[in-house]
């Protein structure tokens, strides 16, 4: 068998340049395919890990407006401690915070910025609930705990110097709101970049330099049946549509559940994969199509090859052997060379996103199984082209084959 | 009366072409003894190439029996017909017919690997056979790089990897000039004197005339004469 390989290398090592053309359509499918879910993979982290704050069992209750952008913008009606109370009265609620979330003027070695600034909870259960949702992991100094006054923690983007021009360490005082505070902590680099740009400060520090009197900007609820969430979340809208009196489709708030985001995420996921799946298939039908024409021109080209092997005792299926390898050949150089080249795109567009975005979250990530997997789908489509054109070189009679 | 090793019973090759038949060969019948060196003789036209590839197992006859050490071969598979062609026949074709990817030696190897003989002995096999045809300078040339008469030589090389009962040459001097044509067929004479039967098509009666033992002449598909030598004159049967 070995030898037939020999045999089939041979003959593609005499191919002149307009064959290996062909293959050009396995090269960019497999190259599409590797590119993508390399990247897609990253694109999929980057994207759950900014809502990694969603978990199963924990449900979002915002007022209608501040959705995920910054709040206090519109006179809309704010969540207040009265709704808290009213959302504590749903049974199965194993955990409740109210947070506080709010753009602030910070200064620092007489630079001004403004940035997101998330409230501490006042009580211990709270504080940590929050250190656990977003996972935050302080690098330097220590956590911000609860009661903790005059003292901030920073994300990682904050006291780098990608805000503020001058680093900021463990100790320094920073400005807000025009009141000193004392960086303790710096949060470890996450996924998210809204907990890389954020200020982290106790909820009565926050409530005094703002002049905020009864207002929550998010309450999180975790429940303690995650089977039961979505029954849950349609109670919470209940108890606050009629303590508000409102109709239903008029609220004002809104009651997200992990289901309806990560779905709508896995929509865009999908359409993203759909696309992708159909340009890599496209690109290698028309490479299939490209290894069947070359192997059929091979084989008129070479009826006399064919015809002088089986004159020197070639059966049929030695015949057949040596030109499906052949063509698989042609596949497994078209899935290197695409594997090859797609990894690099995805790099390449990794690097740049990267850069142009400054940040570090579209990660590639390269798998050896992908690689193989799409290497080995080259050669097969190479087989399977190459079978019919094959199979026809296989047939010819020896007499007809020698005739020039 | 020596062994017969080719038989031929009322042979016909027809091609249909459209409304007309074509009889390439007709009633043809022969035998041909172990040992001979036959050379088939006939303007061009007459089924020559038609008769050797028929004897060769590389077409089927229309009609009639072809019978290779005494098996009939007229009904085989071409399966059955490639086994029979890599183990008992070698060709030499007028257009040498190298395979131009390939070296010299990879050539004279070509057949031995068809009979799943593994390297290191088709290597030293074909080392050989190209010592014997004198190229054993010529090994790694491919045939591009080589003369016509060169190429031939490759080509008896190759027809006698498999140590064949049998040589079939189609006008093996037909593209060489007299002295190269003259060299090939010393070869097929030694060759012919350890015992290998030859059965050669040529135009050339002064060649046929001082090589073969039998002439066999063929007009228009069908036999015309059979010319046996005695010595250094030769006898029509
Ligand atoms: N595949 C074919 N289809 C139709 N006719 C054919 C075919 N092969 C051969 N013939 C015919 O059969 C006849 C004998 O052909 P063949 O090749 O045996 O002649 P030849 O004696 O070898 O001639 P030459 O000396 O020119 O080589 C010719 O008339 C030729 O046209
Ligand atoms: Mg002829």
């Amino acid at each position: 068998m070995k030898d037939y390989f020999l045999l089939a290398f041979n003959n593609l090592k005499h191919r002149g340049l307009r064959s290996w053309l062909t293959i050009l359509g396995i090269f960019i499918g497999i190259a599409a395919v590797v590119a993508l879910i390399s990247l897609g993979q990253g694109l999929k982290e980057a994207i759950t890990g900014q809502f990694s704050t969603l978990s199963a069992d924990r449900l979002v209750i915002t007022s209608a407006e501040t959705g995920f952008g910054p709040p206090g913008s519109t006179a809309v009606k704010k969540l207040t401690e009265r709704d808290l109370d009213v959302i504590k009265e749903v049974q199965g609620i194993e955990k409740i915070i109210s947070r506080l979330l709010r753009v602030v003027k910070a200064e620092y070695n007489n630079e001004l910025n403004f940035i997101f600034t998330a409230s501490i909870p006042n009580n211990k259960e709270g504080a940590e609930a929050v250190y656990e949702a977003f996972n935050l992991k302080v690098e330097k100094g220590k956590k911000l705990e609860a009661g903790v006054k005059g003292k901030v923690i920073l994300g990682s983007d904050i006291a780098s110097s990608n805000t503020f021009d001058k680093k900021i360490e463990v100790g320094k005082q920073i400005k807000i709101q025009d009141k000193d505070f004392e960086v303790i902590g710096i949060l470890k680099k996450s996924g998210s970049f809204q907990v890389n740009q954020v200020i982290l400060m106790n909820e009565e520090d926050m409530k005094d330099i703002l002049n905020i009197k009864d207002e929550i900007d998010i309450i999180a609820v975790q429940v303690s049946d995650k089977d039961r969430i979505e029954d849950m979340a349609e109670e919470i809208k209940r108890k606050l549509r009629q303590d508000r009196n409102q109709k239903e489709g008029e609220e004002d708030f809104s009651v997200q559940t992990p289901v309806q985001a990560l779905s709508a995420i896995n929509t865009i996921l999908n359409i993203i994969n759909l696309i992708v799946t159909g340009i890599a298939a496209i690109s290698l039908l028309i490479g299939g199509i490209g290894i069947a024409n070359t192997m059929f021109t091979s084989v008129l080209e070479r009826r006399k090859e064919i015809g002088i092997m089986k004159a020197v005792g070639a059966k049929n299926k030695d015949v057949l052997k040596i030109f499906v390898i052949e063509s698989g050949l042609l596949g497994l150089v078209g899935g290197i060379g695409g594997a090859l080249i797609g990894l690099s795109l995805a790099y390449l567009t990794s690097f740049s996103a990267n850069s142009a975005l400054n940040t570090d979250l579209f990660k590639v990530s390269p798998s050896v199984p992908l690689l193989v997997a799409s290497i080995l789908f080259a050669i097969i489509i190479g087989i399977i082209a190459g079978l019919i054109p094959s199979y026809q070189a296989s047939k010819l009679k020896p007499v007809d084959a020698l005739r020039q | 009366m020596s062994e017969q090793i080719i038989k031929l019973k009322d042979v016909c090759k027809i091609y249909q072409m459209g409304e007309t038949e074509v009889k390439a060969l007709y009633n043809v019948s022969i035998d041909i003894e172990k040992g001979d060196f036959v050379a088939i003789m006939g303007p061009s036209g007459s089924g020559k190439s038609t008769g050797l590839n028929l004897v060769g197992s590389l077409d089927l006859p229309t009609l009639g029996n072809i019978y290779l050490d005494s098996q009939d071969i007229s009904h085989l598979t071409e399966s059955e017909l490639a086994q029979i062609r890599g183990q008992k026949i070698g060709f030499i074709f007028q257009q040498f017919n190298l395979i131009p990817n390939l070296t010299a030696k990879e050539n004279v190897m070509l057949p031995l690997l068809f009979q799943g003989i593994d390297k290191e002995e088709r290597e030293s096999r074909a080392e050989e056979l190209l010592n014997l045809v004198e190229l054993q300078d010529r090994m790694e040339h491919y045939p591009n790089q080589l003369s016509g008469g060169q190429q031939q030589r490759v080509a008896i090389a190759r027809a006698l990897a498999n140590n064949p009962e049998v040589i079939l040459a189609d006008e093996p001097t037909g593209n060489l000039d007299t002295k190269t044509g003259e060299k090939v067929l010393e070869f097929l004479n030694k060759l012919n004197e350890k015992g290998t039967t030859i059965i050669m098509v040529t135009h050339d009666q002064d060649l046929a005339k001082e090589h073969a033992k039998t002439i066999y002449s063929l007009k228009d598909g069908s036999l015309e004469g059979v010319y046996k030598r005695t010595g250094k004159s030769w006898k029509k049967l």
